[in-house]
């Protein structure tokens, strides 16, 4: 985990190996970006002249985005890969498509695939940092860490306090339900050991077919499958997407019978205390998992979200491409003892 | 130094070991109460004055600066924070990381901003600070404070108001604080 990838670089790949340190750090981070998202021009020199490349092998509108707008702040040169349109399509393997693209000088890749691993693969062929953007079933670590932070900014806004400083202290014992397609989701795994790891209370909610295979490794405090007696005892509740198209349907009789026991609808949002949070990672099924009313409700952070994603991407790129590389300057080339920042990396 | 960096920076975790203490409290808070004076005859009074404490070692001195300067003048100086990180030139050669957000009160266009800092080394940091301050609008001057100029410039950069010259080893940590200025190393712990 602290291992040193290939030319001293750090990625991040997984909230699994970050641990709370490490979470606590990038969110602490983050603040000095939402700041910069504020100003009149939001963008800042610190990486000119390095190069991203968002390489995505499964669709995405916010992730994507997200991405290209942190980089962009950053003043990095961004190249934008879309697998349907490339030379995958004339059957190059992604080895030889990423090595190639690497070659041109790339300093990070931002990697989504359909396949788990795909990111820990190309961080191992390539001298580049790599960001997992979401791989298959596996993790999605900067939604959980977005999440996070959204939380910990309302948290601490609601209690007059400045986020400075404020560490990671108001997640202990928040209780949090997670909702829907845990099954299939990458965002569920990293946002429970993102949540765990900082000591809150999660239980997740869902239909029994829609838990994965074994929670095993998963820190969660207890699993549900009636959310409306859940609901009024939490403090978050973070509703998951029914991912279709990797066959959710399949699990359930029907999607009206889902949304019926467990979509977030206006009367079920009653239950729930008045100032508990509702999160949605996007995109929304509207009518499916949230209800059109629900998701304009002002405890709705859909819009939130989107927005300190941003900050929480630029944290986590400055902090990969801005921290110069491992053991550079070192006489002895071993490599130094990393401090809570070095945990951001794959091996 | 900062704490995130100096964790970062070799000796990583090094601790700051005091050698000799060459202001008091009373020394620094005299020296700024001076620098105080010298900023109103400066700019022949506070208008448009606006004082901005580079994170984190300027902070405390720029608030301590802006008090008695409103117990001098009687109008509020308003008082803006500024991290640098985003804007150094060491970005990727050294670990760099921003230490608190920035927040500068307002537009800074047409002001006289006075930059506060604790120590001034190289002359890096203000040079980065000087790129920062132009993201904020033009400002009319810029002026300099430091507590303590060490000397080691590496940059055409001098300060307006100095509280104490003080001639340095390059290897040498000065700690300023309300509480006066100490000379010490930095050991590997």
């Amino acid at each position: 985990m602290t291992e040193v990838a290939k030319g001293g670089r750090r990625h991040l790949l997984s909230i699994a190996e970050l641990g709370a340190e490490g979470i606590e750090e990038i969110l602490e981070v983050s603040d000095a970006f939402v700041e910069v998202g504020q100003r009149s021009i939001p963008k800042v020199p610190s990486l000119r002249g390095r190069t991203v490349v968002t390489l995505f092998a499964e669709q995405s509108t916010r992730t994507r985005l997200s991405f290209e707008t942190a980089a962009k702040r950053l003043s990095a040169d961004v190249l934008s890969f879309s697998v349907d349109t490339s030379s995958v399509k004339k059957g190059e393997s992604l080895r030889d498509t990423v090595e190639t693209v690497a070659a041109m000088g790339v300093d990070a890749f931002v990697v989504r695939h359909t396949a788990a691993g795909a990111p820990a693969a190309v961080a191992r062929w390539v001298d580049a940092s790599v960001v997992n953007a979401g791989d298959g079933w596996h993790e999605h670590p900067t939604q959980a860490l977005l999440d996070c932070y959204t939380i910990r900014q309302v948290l601490a806004q609601r209690a007059g306090r400045p986020l400075e400083g404020a560490g990671v202290s108001c997640f202990a014992g928040l209780r949090v339900a997670i909702v829907g397609d845990v099954r299939h989701s990458r965002v569920a795994r990293s946002l429970v050991l993102a949540l765990g790891a900082l000591g809150a209370e999660v239980t997740l909610v869902a239909p029994g077919s829609l838990f994965p295979p074994s929670l095993e490794g998963w820190p969660v405090a207890r699993v549900s499958y009636d959310l409306d007696a859940v609901l009024p005892d939490v403090d978050v509740c973070y509703l998951l997407r029914l991912q279709s198209e990797r066959g959710a349907g399949a699990f359930l009789p029907s999607v009206r019978e889902y949304s019926a026991w467990y979509g977030l609808t206006a009367r079920r949002a009653a239950l729930l205390p008045d100032d508990a949070l509702v999160m949605h990672p996007g995109p929304m099924n509207r009518g499916v998992e949230i209800a059109d009313d629900v998701a304009a409700l002002p405890q709705s952070m859909v819009l939130r979200q989107v927005t300190n994603g941003v900050a929480v991407r630029m944290a986590v790129l400055f902090m990969l491409l801005g921290q110069g590389q491992v053991g550079s300057g070192g006489a002895s080339g071993l490599t130094p003892t990393l401090g809570a920042l070095g945990t951001i990396v794959g091996g | 130094m900062a704490e995130r960096e100096r964790r970062l920076t070799p000796p990583r975790g090094g601790v700051f070991v005091p050698r000799v203490q060459v202001l008091t409290a009373q020394d620094v808070q005299r020296a700024l109460t001076r620098i105080a004076h010298e900023i109103i005859e400066r700019n022949h009074g506070l208008e448009d004055v606006v004082l901005v404490g580079l994170q984190t070692g300027g902070v405390p001195l720029s608030f301590r600066i802006a008090s008695v300067l409103e117990e001098m003048e009687g109008t509020a100086v308003p008082v803006g924070l500024l991290d640098v990180a985003f804007y150094r030139d060491d970005i990727g050669i050294r670990p760099v990381l921003p230490e608190a957000a920035t927040d500068i009160p307002g537009d800074l266009a047409g002001q006289i901003v006075v930059l506060v800092d604790d120590v001034l080394f190289t002359g890096r940091t203000v040079r980065a600070a000087l790129n920062a301050l132009a993201d904020y609008g033009r400002a009319r001057a810029v002026q300099l404070a430091v507590m303590v100029d060490r000397g080691h410039r590496e940059l055409p950069i001098r300060p307006d108001y100095v509280g104490k010259n003080m001639p340095t080893r390059i290897d040498e940590q000065v700690d300023v604080s309300l509480d006066g200025v100490v000379l010490g190393d930095v050991v590997p712990r």
